[in-house]
């Protein structure tokens, strides 16, 4: 069995599983965001009463923190009674930051766990060897209500990444061009395990950028087996014990895909799709209007860092503006501590406070008609970030920061050559 | 129950996403109706005004691909859409389809035998579509008579409401 089978297995209370089988699950952890309102009226109308563990289930307002409109601010209310009245231990709201951030953050992935959350993204936890997978507000009333769920066992996608990374590029630069060339469509209804020695002797941070956009691959999963960094990470949060399946020798991969990525230049993901990637090289240098970092895929500390090395002592391109918005609280505060929010601000940088921000459209920088936009977020379909007439690339936050310094898509590697000559 | 469904169709190809059926500003909204007067407003904003009751939709790969939110789902069968034909569907909109009740129907040939506007014949045991228009056939998946009555009653939303009342009513509440 693959590592996923052997998690997936024990939630069922069964020796073995296979591909292909529908098995009933034990949830481990459930989150919903502020999107799902309709998860809390489908509770009541189902016949919920009580959550099945107050312990295991919480709300992360992320999506509308702070409330940008008055029924935003209603949903927000309507939950906080929801909330109060089901005793939740765990409750994060506005001031918390992206549910994918504050939950590695709060301790409460480790890996074997099963966990389920009303949002795409929820791939990300495979960087911690955990079973993470988005579902709907109605497949979220039934877990509060009976703390299981039906699964589908998903054949497994092995991606096989090696060679290590020229400066300049990135593992947001790594997954896109795995998207490119695998396309939007590679693993529906698959699981995806990342391997192979760039996996490896990855951090934290750009593990959880990988597996988060596994799901723009149409992944149900994200599966690495942890390493030290993360066994580092976990226990510098939790004393829980916890298990590390291993995937058996024999396990039959649905497909399997090597990359080496030691030759590979920056990548962007052009308007309107995320697998529409090419390098650097062959991107005219367009204007950009506003550039973004933030979100679940590049929001954390180390993406801040990158712009401020960028950026520091500069100032952004006057026709561009740079929004950043860190993925959690605790992000921010170490991006205070280490001057990062005052030097980038300094720059000309707008901040705004944890959550996602403009990455779906809803508030924090929107877009209008005709404006470019280069983001280090997940997306980039029409209408994402605002208007359905903006052109939307994805990039790395560095190569983010880049063109908000040049005001256009610039090769963040001769930026950092510039930055180099000057220090 | 209806095994046959019959409807005109609206093809859209590839990679439809969820932002571009129901964009991250009308997620606040909470009337299916409402949601669904801005159904695929990012591809096609005449969709709404252009859609009529028991209408088909054509697709080719991954339909519904992005973000998991229900929103996706409720705007298509609000909108009056009765099926959705395609390719390959996104695995979080296909299971929040058979919560909502709106039919997922695979087939690979769809796309080759239908253009927009031609009326389709869907036949949802047998698992075969038909142009209605051209006189075309091409294979479809099958569903059982479980399945058509878990869609027809409204999905699986229905039938958990309908299971809690009638837990509720032995246990005298």
């Amino acid at each position: 069995m693959h590592a996923i089978e052997k998690i997936l297995a024990k939630a069922a209370g069964k020796k073995t599983v296979k591909s292909g089988e529908i098995i009933n699950c034990k949830i481990d952890f459930a989150e919903i965001n502020d999107l799902y309102l309709q998860t809390v009226y489908s509770f009541y109308e189902m016949g919920g009463t009580r959550v099945w563990d107050k312990e295991k289930v919480t709300f992360v307002f992320d999506h509308y923190a702070p409330a940008p409109t008055i029924k935003t601010a209603q949903i927000h209310k309507e939950m906080r009674q929801f909330i109060n009245e089901q005793h939740l231990t765990h409750h994060f709201d506005i001031n918390c930051g992206v549910c994918h951030q504050v939950m590695p953050e709060a301790g409460i992935i480790k890996p074997g766990i099963v966990l389920v959350a009303t949002d795409s993204h929820t791939t990300t936890h495979g960087a911690f060897g955990a079973f993470g997978t988005g579902i709907g507000a109605t497949d979220m009333a039934t877990v509060l209500i009976s703390g299981e769920l039906w699964f589908r066992v998903p054949e497994v996608i092995k991606i096989e990444i090696n060679g290590q990374l020229q400066k300049g590029v990135y593992a947001k630069d790594v997954i896109l061009n795995i998207l490119g060339k695998l396309k939007a469509d590679a693993a529906v209804y698959k699981a995806i395990e990342f391997c192979g020695s760039y996996v490896e002797k990855l951090g934290v941070a750009d593990r959880m950028t990988i597996c988060n956009m596994a799901v723009e691959m149409g992944a149900k999963t994200a599966y690495m087996k942890p390493n030290d960094k993360v066994l580092d990470y976990i226990r510098s949060k939790i004393d829980d014990k916890f298990v590390i399946y291993d995937t058996d020798p024999n396990y039959k991969f649905f497909e399997s895909h090597v990359f080496n990525v030691s030759d590979l230049s920056p990548q962007l993901a052009m308007p309107h799709s995320v697998d529409n990637v090419t390098s650097i090289e062959n991107v005219p240098p367009f204007k950009v209007d506003q550039a973004f970092i933030g979100s679940c895929t590049g929001g954390r500390l180390e993406d801040i860092k990158e712009a401020y090395k960028i950026l520091k002592g500069r100032s952004l391109h006057p026709d561009t503006r740079l929004v950043i918005i860190p993925a959690s609280t605790e992000v921010y505060y170490n991006a205070m501590d280490l001057g990062y929010v005052q030097g980038l601000t300094k720059s000309g940088a707008t901040f705004a406070s944890p959550g996602c921000g403009p990455c779906l459209g809803t508030h924090a920088g929107l877009l209008a008609d005709e404006e470019v936009c280069i983001s280090a977020t997940n997306r980039n379909f029409p209408g994402r970030m605002g208007s359905t007439k903006a052109n939307i690339f994805l990039a790395s936050p560095a190569g983010v920061a880049a063109a908000a310094l040049k005001g256009k898509i610039t090769d963040v590697r001769e930026v950092l050559k510039e930055v180099n000559e000057d220090a | 129950m209806n095994t046959i469904i019959r409807g005109n169709v609206h093809c859209y190809g590839d990679n439809i996403d969820t932002d571009l059926i129901c964009p991250g500003r009308f997620l606040e909204l909470k009337d299916p109706y409402e949601i669904a007067s801005h159904a695929l407003c990012g591809l096609d904003p005449d969709f709404p005004k252009k859609v009529k009751e028991g209408d088909i939709i054509i697709a080719g790969k991954n339909f519904g691909c992005g973000s998991s939110r229900e929103h996706g789902v409720i705007a298509i069968k609000y909108s009056g859409i009765k099926a959705v034909i395609a390719k390959s569907f996104a695995k979080i909109y296909y299971r929040n389809a058979i919560n909502q009740g709106l039919y997922l129907i695979y087939s690979e040939r769809a796309e080759e035998i239908l253009k927009d506007g031609d009326r389709i014949e869907i036949n949802l045991l047998e698992g075969n579509i038909r142009n209605l228009t051209t006189g075309v056939k091409a294979s479809c998946n099958k569903l059982t008579k479980g399945e058509i009555e878990i869609a027809e009653s409204g999905g699986m939303i229905e039938e958990y409401k309908r299971k809690a009342k009638e837990m509720n009513k032995r246990l005298g509440l």
